[in-house]
């Protein structure tokens, strides 16, 4: 999360989220939420507390279902931590300590605790980010309930959705996609929604494909095998060998040592600028579908309500309640249409500075393993070549 | 390249340069070749498998190499000439994957005790698909010939060497392996990127194959081999067919030897022989490791280059649907960048393969051989002892006889003993020849191996270097087009 302020200008006020501590334990992680401000609301400046996942989640679905918030991208929420796989693979490493020598051992340990650590610290990242977006955001930071589980130092005591509640999700999605059949269909007055209906839509698929294969590539640049079996053949050649080649094949073996840290870096390089980078905008511009959805289905209403406000009128029955639904109607489709237009230019502007910084900061780190490896083989071909 | 039905037929362009080559017809080996190649008469109805398309098709002339090179004047000179003179192979199309595979050994024949020094440049090129019948030989000029052989050819002159120096101590390189899948594909006709791999993989094989058997000085001296190189019709080799008769006979005799192998307890009196025996298993064992290792790293390496075409295909897709341009465009460099990536991880998979790879699994495939010439060398002195056993047997057999009164059995007894001597003191001749052949095959393969290593692996690492360049100089471009996105 980029450590900026976020200054409210109007009342002077800073509002700083991060999270300054974590602690993984068996089946939970434990996030130290950690808030700097000058806001009234907060009873001090500096305090923290412990979160976990189900409350961070707790706090993005409370926007969601916030009418209130209709006209906004909703900050999508940071995805589960996932350590199931690598504490799987730890545990198969434990299992089958006998099989191999200490050495072998020893390595793969290192190397699935630096995976896990890894997976560690992106799931703190994820979750960081949410948080600052929300702290960023003119009228989000405000919520009450953002306040809360930024200071109440207690248990939230959010259970997980029950049974109930997530088949109800579970058909509130239904009628959404079926709706945004609907939505996709319906060819919007105004041109800026218009396009960005057109764009958004077509963006997400492409999104959603960029991000998988980004992580097909990145996951076959993954070594497979967590131990260097051409090094360690080629050291085992070394003391073997009794002619002039036990040099060079120790010292190659030397080389793909190093060489096959550094392809491990960039891999993770890559995951972290490229993969996830898509990852968090497959999840946005879902957010921002979500928003046009909303909008549409306020379209609809509105619509409905002008259509009832005619019968009424024709019939003169209950018109003045039509009249004021109908209000009601015109006003909260004309507030999303406002709030919306400036975020989804916000969510332009927000995308392509991340691409940037991301892109940039891609290419540097690639050039910088690249010269690296480079450096090493050059090396290596010195010594070799000067030695025969 | 059309590609019809009907084998592949390898031009073998061959350059030698020799101060002084001596033809020598050497005397032939006791055993004789257990094949007998007999003439084309039986027709192509014979070997199934080699069923040729009778419609000739149409075969290209092999190219000449430019006779104007100036390496030539250096190669012509008088005297012995060691410098490695590398000749412009033919000018054929050289594909992406010919990058390494052609013509990677310059080889220096090494002046033995005065012996002959001379160049030899051996290309294996221009697969050729042809019908039944050869074409003529394009004989260009006095040192430089151009001949056309089939696989089976090689397969068989291999055999030949075999049966004529295996026994007597000489390391003689293994012929590439047939591939009864890659082949079948090839002749039904499949013009498809595996199938031209196919291809080139073999016309590598045999190109290694060949430089190996002419770098032995003993090889390159056999009649056969010069029979090979310079003639412009082979009798075809019948006996060499995947599943013919002959090669189930060979099968059920290699497995034979190897039960027999297990039975023979030597006494081993020369250390060297045992240190030596040690050191191959133990250099067979982690070649084989190794050749496994790059083979699983030229497959990882192959899928990733997948991965990024498919990655690089979705960025442009990406780059297209974006509607802010600076950032849809630089999408749509990352898309390129990704691109030539992709290609870059062919190339490397293709320097994986053809350097590394097969490095290792041509070594695999020569220990074998190695450890052939030390189980004949057993065998030798097994038949030693066996002659000197039986002699034994004569020698106890006689004594009795002298007191018994059967002066024709006594006779027949001594004649026995005196031919036995005979053979006890040519075992124990053919066993000290054998030791010798071999201490000195070994010591040239191992100057061989560190030297085939030593090349390889720097021409490996050299690959590895081009690589990285590469993938600096796409990310620095890149760079400026990621920075520009406003």
């Amino acid at each position: 999360c980029p450590r900026a302020v976020n200054v409210d200008l109007q009342t002077d006020a800073m509002l700083q989220v991060d999270i300054s501590d974590a602690l993984s334990e068996r089946d939970k992680v434990k996030f130290t939420v950690h808030t700097k401000s000058t806001l009234p609301n907060f009873k001090q400046n500096e305090f923290s507390v412990v979160r976990q996942h189900e409350e961070f989640i707790w706090l993005h679905d409370s926007f969601v279902e916030n009418e209130e918030y209709a006209g906004y991208i909703i900050p999508p929420a940071p995805p589960r931590p996932d350590f199931d796989a690598s504490r799987e693979k730890l545990q198969k490493l434990g299992e089958g300590e006998g099989s191999m020598t200490k050495e072998e051992f020893t390595k793969m340990k290192q190397e699935l605790e630096a995976e896990y650590l890894a997976i560690f610290k992106k799931t703190v990242a994820m979750h960081e980010v949410f948080l600052c977006r929300v702290a960023a955001h003119p009228v989000l930071r405000k919520d009450l309930n953002f306040h809360v589980f930024l200071e109440y130092n207690q248990d939230l005591s959010v259970r997980g959705k029950n049974k109930k509640e997530k088949l109800e999700d579970f058909f509130k999605n239904v009628v959404k996609s079926a709706d945004g059949v609907l939505v996709a269909g319906v060819k919007d007055v105004d041109d800026f929604f218009e396009h960005e209906k057109t764009f958004l839509l077509e963006y997400h698929n492409r999104v959603k494909d960029a991000s998988a294969k980004s992580d097909r590539m990145i996951r076959s640049h993954k070594s497979k095998n967590l131990l260097n079996p051409i090094a360690s053949s080629l050291y085992t050649l070394g003391t073997q060998d009794s002619t002039d080649l036990c040099k060079f094949f120790l010292k190659v073996s030397e080389l793909f040592e190093k060489t096959r840290k550094i392809e491990a870096r960039i891999a993770a390089d890559e995951d972290l600028k490229l993969a996830d980078l898509l990852k968090y905008y497959l999840r946005e511009s879902q957010a921002a579908k979500d928003l046009l959805y909303r909008r549409s289905r306020a379209l609809v209403d509105y619509e409905n309500a002008n259509k009832a406000l005619d019968k009424a009128r024709a019939k003169n029955r209950d018109v003045l309640q039509a009249e004021t639904s109908q209000q009601l109607c015109c006003h909260k489709f004309e507030k999303i249409s406002e709030s919306a237009k400036q975020e989804l230019i916000d969510f332009k502007t927000r995308r392509v500075a991340a691409f940037r910084k991301n892109l940039v900061e891609l290419a540097e780190l690639e050039l910088k393993h690249a010269k690296g490896n480079l450096q090493l083989l050059q090396g290596c071909l010195g010594i070799l070549k000067g030695n025969t | 390249m059309t590609h019809t039905a009907g084998t592949f037929l390898f031009s073998l362009f061959f350059l030698c340069l020799a101060s002084s080559v001596e033809y020598v017809e050497s005397s032939q080996p006791a055993s004789l070749a257990a094949e007998d190649i007999s003439t084309n008469s039986n027709g192509p109805k014979q070997d199934s498998l080699f069923d040729d398309d009778p419609e000739d098709l149409f075969a290209e002339a092999t190219e000449e190499v430019s006779l104007d090179s100036p390496e030539r004047d250096v190669l012509l000179s008088d005297g012995p000439s060691p410098a490695i003179t590398p000749i412009t192979p033919p000018t054929s199309v050289i594909t992406p994957l010919a990058k390494y595979t052609k013509c990677i050994f310059f080889p220096v024949i090494e002046e033995e005790e005065g012996g002959d020094s001379f160049d030899i440049h051996i290309s294996v090129s221009d697969p050729e698909k042809v019908g039944e019948y050869m074409t003529s030989i394009s004989l260009f000029k006095r040192n430089e010939f151009a001949v056309k052989r089939r696989f089976s050819d090689f397969l068989g002159l291999h055999s030949k060497l075999a049966s004529k120096y295996l026994h007597i101590g000489y390391i003689v390189p293994p012929a590439p392996e047939k591939s009864i899948v890659g082949m079948t594909k090839v002749k039904v006709g499949k013009e498809d990127q595996s199938s031209n791999e196919f291809v080139e993989k073999r016309r590598s094989a045999l190109e290694r194959y060949l430089m190996r058997t002419v770098k032995h000085p003993i090889l390159l001296k056999d009649p056969d081999v010069l029979q090979f190189l310079e003639s412009s019709e082979l009798p075809r080799a019948v006996s060499t067919q995947a599943l013919s008769s002959a090669g189930l006979l060979r099968m059920v005799n290699k497995a034979a030897d190897a039960v027999n192998k297990m039975t023979i307890k030597m006494n081993e009196s020369d250390a060297w022989f045992e240190e030596k025996q040690q050191h191959f298993e133990n250099l067979d064992v982690q070649l084989r490791k190794l050749h496994t290792s790059v083979e699983s790293l030229v497959c990882h390496r192959k899928e990733l280059s997948v991965n990024t075409a498919q990655f690089a295909k979705s960025a442009a897709m990406l780059g297209n649907s974006e509607d802010h341009t600076a950032l849809s465009r630089a999408l749509s460099q990352l898309a390129e960048v990704e691109e030539k990536i992709d290609q870059l991880h062919q190339d490397q998979a293709n320097a994986d393969f053809y350097l590394f790879s097969e490095l290792l699994g041509d070594y695999v495939r020569l220990l074998t051989a190695v450890k052939g010439v030390f189980d004949h060398r057993m065998k030798t002195w097994q038949k030693w002892q066996d002659s000197q056993m039986l002699l034994q047997k004569k020698r106890e057999a006689e004594a009795k006889l002298q007191f018994t009164n059967k002066p024709d059995k006594l006779q027949q007894a001594k004649d026995e003993i005196k031919e036995l001597e005979g053979k006890v003191q040519q075992g124990e001749r053919d066993f000290e020849q054998i030791s010798k052949t071999i201490r000195k095959e070994v010591s040239r393969f191992e100057k061989e191996r560190v030297k085939d290593f030593k090349t390889i692996i720097i021409k490996y690492l050299e690959s590895l270097v081009q690589t990285q360049q590469q993938l600096i100089k796409y990310w620095e471009a890149f760079l400026p087009e990621a920075k520009a996105i406003s």
